[in-house]
């Protein structure tokens, strides 16, 4: 069993990363929009730095949403989900194999550009470093919301838009908490400890119920 | 091993597709689902395979691990071919073989199938029947009582028709049960029949 999920997770890493794959577009989506933001609000460099955490994690929480669509569909298309259904490989841990495959390949590279990014939007070495650490602990809550929305819309040809609906506001709290740590650790006055926590409870939650209502959505679509 | 269906019905998006279907397929046979057009054969296959929801009836696989679904014991090759156009030839039977719990074999299967050759292009340069012999290759690298095959011989060549009958046979031969939903001949002459009419 160990064997066929690390097939499932090499085979979609291995996927995102050729051509076609969603890897590269998650993270030059994300460098576009962050770039974009202080030539839109002007040479304010207070008021970046009090933003600047907020429009890192606006960046990713949409980069990530951008190659969710797929996530499921691409294996619908091709019959390769019919396999994976059926196989004696749990449904719910065929698709956590998916989607941490997901986030190492699409969310871990903005995790990675962040500090570049924070540059820009005059961020401090300790500030960089505190919506990085968020960013590690809430995009994979990110994903894993994001997968029972690419499962919900399985069957859709182009369900990227009602996928977005349906997992945008489920990821508010994530974004709440992402930003409230980040804030919280560069300028106080809560503690950092406390909505880092909170967000790390999101993550772990998602994890668990993330693949489990995916399979049952999954399993809801046999028809 | 015995497959054994009595009495199954199956409905899609509301439309009685069959009711009162009932079959028996021993170990070494084969059975011909023949029939017109939205008759019902791939969606016979299909709730055979697990992959669509039982409306009434029983399936049950004798002489079987009782542990495992018939789904789990059965290969089911479908009108798609379930290969990634990015990954090569031997990545995509690579992954199958290990992701369905086999390991090994798979430079001989693709010997086996005439892909031999062509083991490290991207499938996506593989014409139609080429892709179909490759998705035949996952049938041999992991051993499974069930084949659940799909129009098998669409997209095949002649040579390609004979390598199949002759994969069957040996399925076949090896005490392998075979479910194949077919309008033509395949190449086994003496399996039998069960023809579905279809509902109106």
């Amino acid at each position: 069993m160990m064997n066929a999920l690390a097939a499932l997770l090499l085979r979609d890493m291995r996927l995102a990363v050729r051509v076609g794959g969603g890897a590269l577009i998650g993270v030059l989506f994300f460098l576009i929009v962050v770039t974009l933001v202080p030539f839109a609000i002007g040479p304010d460099l207070a008021l970046l730095t009090r933003i600047g955490p907020a429009i890192l994690w606006l960046g990713a929480l949409l980069a990530n949403l951008l190659a969710l669509d797929r996530l499921i569909a691409i294996d619908q298309e091709d019959g390769s989900l019919d396999l994976i259904l059926t196989a004696s490989l749990p449904l719910e841990l065929a698709l956590a194999a998916k989607a941490l495959a997901h986030w190492v390949t699409t969310a871990l590279p903005l995790v990675v550009a962040a500090p570049l990014l924070g540059l820009l939007l005059n961020l401090g070495p300790e500030a960089t470093g505190a919506v990085a650490l968020t960013l590690l602990a809430g995009t994979p809550a990110l994903t894993f919301i994001g997968l029972i929305g690419a499962a919900l819309t399985v069957a859709l040809r182009r369900g990227g838009l009602l996928l977005a609906i349906l997992v945008l506001p489920l990821t508010v709290p994530v974004l709440i908490f992402g930003v409230a740590t980040a804030q919280a650790a560069i300028v106080g006055p809560v503690p950092f400890a406390t909505p880092f926590t909170l967000l790390c409870a999101l993550t772990l939650t998602s994890l668990v119920i993330g693949p489990a209502a995916a399979a049952v959505a999954l399993r809801q679509g046999l028809e | 091993m015995r497959l054994l269906a009595s009495d199954l019905a199956c409905a899609r998006g509301g439309r009685q597709v069959f009711r009162g279907l009932s079959f028996t397929v021993n170990g070494g046979e084969a059975l011909l689902v023949t029939g017109p057009n939205a008759a019902g054969k791939s969606s016979l296959l299909r709730l055979v395979a697990g992959l669509l929801r039982l409306q009434h009836g029983r399936l049950e696989l004798e002489g079987s691990d009782a542990e495992r679904t018939i789904g789990e014991q059965a290969h089911y090759l479908g009108h798609q071919d379930a290969l990634k156009p990015a990954l090569s030839v031997a990545e995509n039977l690579g992954f199958w073989t290990r992701f369905l719990g086999g390991q090994g074999k798979a430079p001989a299967a693709l010997a086996a199938v005439g892909l031999g050759a062509l083991a490290h292009l991207p499938a996506s340069y593989l014409s139609a029947g080429q892709r179909r012999r490759l998705s035949l290759a996952r049938l041999l690298t992991i051993e499974r009582p069930i084949w659940l095959l799909d129009e098998p011989t669409a997209t095949l060549d002649a040579p390609g028709h004979g390598l199949l009958a002759a994969l069957m046979r040996a399925h076949l031969a090896g005490g392998g049960l075979i479910l194949a939903a077919t309008h033509g001949s395949i190449g086994l002459d003496r399996a039998p029949e069960l023809r579905l009419s279809g509902l109106r």
